[in-house]
């Protein structure tokens, strides 16, 4: 699914050549992490019950160990959150319409998720598919308390009944765009753009 | 096409580097999806179905294989020689065309004859399968004495674990009975794909025609290779149930020449790594000692099978059907 793809973002609202168009600058990204940190604090501290933060790959990953960091520096009191890794990719209900697809990492860290508050992170939310793929991943690996669900973009779509508990931005798109997230850990620059 | 264009895996020969490093990659994820785990079963491969199909003896590689189907939900049916038709004297080609009729998606076949898997493969992609949807997988698990591919995959992927994921320039001891064995064939082209240096010990006696053409260097000296420091020493299986006339004087001489002791084991540099792809044959071609030390990796090799295969049934089986 074409999703996003690698390329810089543009200034703010401009459209390049290429007609992408800037969602998100370096700041707006940040400023974004740094907002679903503080609900993911404000909605898991009553429970009392540890948070895991489980990026899914690619970019979810780096974006949970972003998560992880705001949230201990926002309360320091939390100490380190636990991160972690889930590949869904064998547990994908669409592997059979496509080439075989290599497989990523996964890392649940040690201790486990059972009974703890997993928060699953990705970049985009668009079908819900890879959200229910990992779902299931999750199910073998234990049983936590509570799953929530932390989307950098909602780009709509949705083919199964999933929702994000944390949103960065709402992005209404038509099915031939795409939506391309760059973080600089794996693009070498921050920003999301629409094309 | 999959993403690395393998529809059977009939030999290590021939693999690009890519499509090698892409299975032990693949290995490896399947590892790490699997380890601490507590339900070990992924629903990658449901409603596929896999069949072994045995002509020869075997407790590790169809064990093997048999696990990496299940591992991933597929159903596998396993079909030896000895119980089913034939020993009515069926045809290999019909067997074959049996199973694919009845709903093989890939099938696993060990044959003492060289060359039986690749015969199967090309019988079954001309016919077509109406009855599955399409193409049917053939994996070679040992073929007389050409090749075992997953058993050099799996050896790969020890020595990875061991020396580290670059065998480039790792050099790799291949001793003994290299005449009859398919492990030596498959692992001497793998790893000289990966990039490692690969040196055949051998009695003359026990080296095949041909291997001048190998992608390895030969020696009939063992002590005095061993004296060069290499990262991995593979040691055969003495293959006495091929055997048929004198290969070595007696099993004695061929043990005090080329056996792994004790002795010659504590040569080796400490990072060096002994595989044996088993049944091993204590006191021949390896010393109790040595198969029960750190540094024997016997028993990885055999847990590195289980992920090697569901590497391979994933890649030949999970995607989209090749064209």
């Amino acid at each position: 699914m074409p999703t996003r793809r690698r390329g810089g973002p543009v200034p703010n609202g401009a459209s390049n050549a290429e007609g992408e168009r800037e969602l998100l600058s370096p700041a707006d990204l940040a400023r974004t992490v740094a907002r679903i940190a503080h609900e993911i604090l404000e909605k898991t501290a009553e429970s009392g019950a540890p948070v895991v933060l489980l990026g899914l790959p690619t970019r979810g990953i780096h974006l949970a160990h972003r998560l992880a960091e705001r949230i201990t520096a926002i309360d320091p009191t939390v100490g380190s959150v636990r991160t972690g890794t889930v590949d869904p990719t064998l547990y994908r209900d669409d592997l059979r319409r496509q080439p075989t697809r290599p497989l990523a990492d996964t890392d649940i860290p040690a201790g486990g998720i059972d009974d703890v508050i997993v928060v699953l992170v990705d970049d985009v939310l668009m079908s819900g598919r890879t959200v229910r793929a990992a779902l299931d991943a999750l199910r073998d690996h234990g049983r936590p308390r509570a799953v929530q669900l932390a989307v950098l973009v909602d780009r709509g779509h949705r083919e199964l009944p999933i929702r994000a508990d944390y949103v960065g931005k709402n992005v209404p798109t038509n099915w031939a765009e795409d939506v391309v997230v760059s973080l600089v850990e794996s693009d070498g620059v921050d920003g999301v753009a629409i094309r | 096409m999959t993403e690395i264009g393998l529809r059977h895996l009939l030999s290590t020969e021939g693999l690009r580097r890519e499509q090698a490093e892409a299975l032990l990659d693949t290995a490896a994820s399947m590892e790490q999806a699997l380890t601490g785990r507590a339900v070990r079963k992924l629903p990658t491969l449901r409603g596929r179905t896999v069949v072994t199909l045995f002509y020869e003896n075997s407790t590790r590689t169809r064990v093997s294989f048999e696990v990496a189907g299940k591992w991933m939900s597929a159903d596998t049916i396993n079909v030896s020689a000895s119980g089913s038709s034939v020993g009515k004297g069926e045809s290999l080609r019909d067997t074959a065309s049996t199973l694919a009729a009845a709903g093989a998606d890939a099938i696993v076949v060990r044959h003492p004859a060289s060359g039986a898997p690749h015969r199967i493969a090309s019988w079954l992609d001309r016919v077509g399968h109406s009855h599955t949807d399409g193409h049917v997988a053939v994996v070679n698990a040992g073929d007389g004495t050409h090749e075992h591919p997953t058993q050099a995959l799996l050896d790969a992927a020890t020595l990875r674990r061991r020396l580290g994921p670059d065998l480039a320039g790792r050099r790799v001891a291949i001793v003994g009975d290299v005449l009859h064995s398919r492990v030596a064939r498959s692992n001497a082209h793998l790893l000289a794909t990966l990039g490692a240096e690969v040196t055949l010990v051998a009695p003359p006696t026990l080296l095949p025609a041909g291997v001048e053409a190998w992608p390895v260097t030969v020696t009939h000296d063992l002590d005095g290779h061993l004296a060069t420091g290499p990262d991995a020493v593979m040691m055969l299986r003495v293959q006495a149930e091929r055997m048929h006339g004198g290969f070595f004087p007696s099993a004695r001489e061929y043990a005090v020449r080329f056996g792994l002791s004790a002795r010659r084991a504590d040569t080796l540099p400490d990072h060096a790594v002994v595989l044996h792809p088993g049944p091993a044959v204590r006191g021949m071609e390896i010393a109790s000692a040595v198969a029960d030390s750190d540094r024997a990796a016997i028993s990885e090799q055999v847990t590195a099978g289980v992920h090697v295969r569901m590497a391979v049934l994933y890649h030949l089986l999970a995607g989209e059907d090749v064209a």
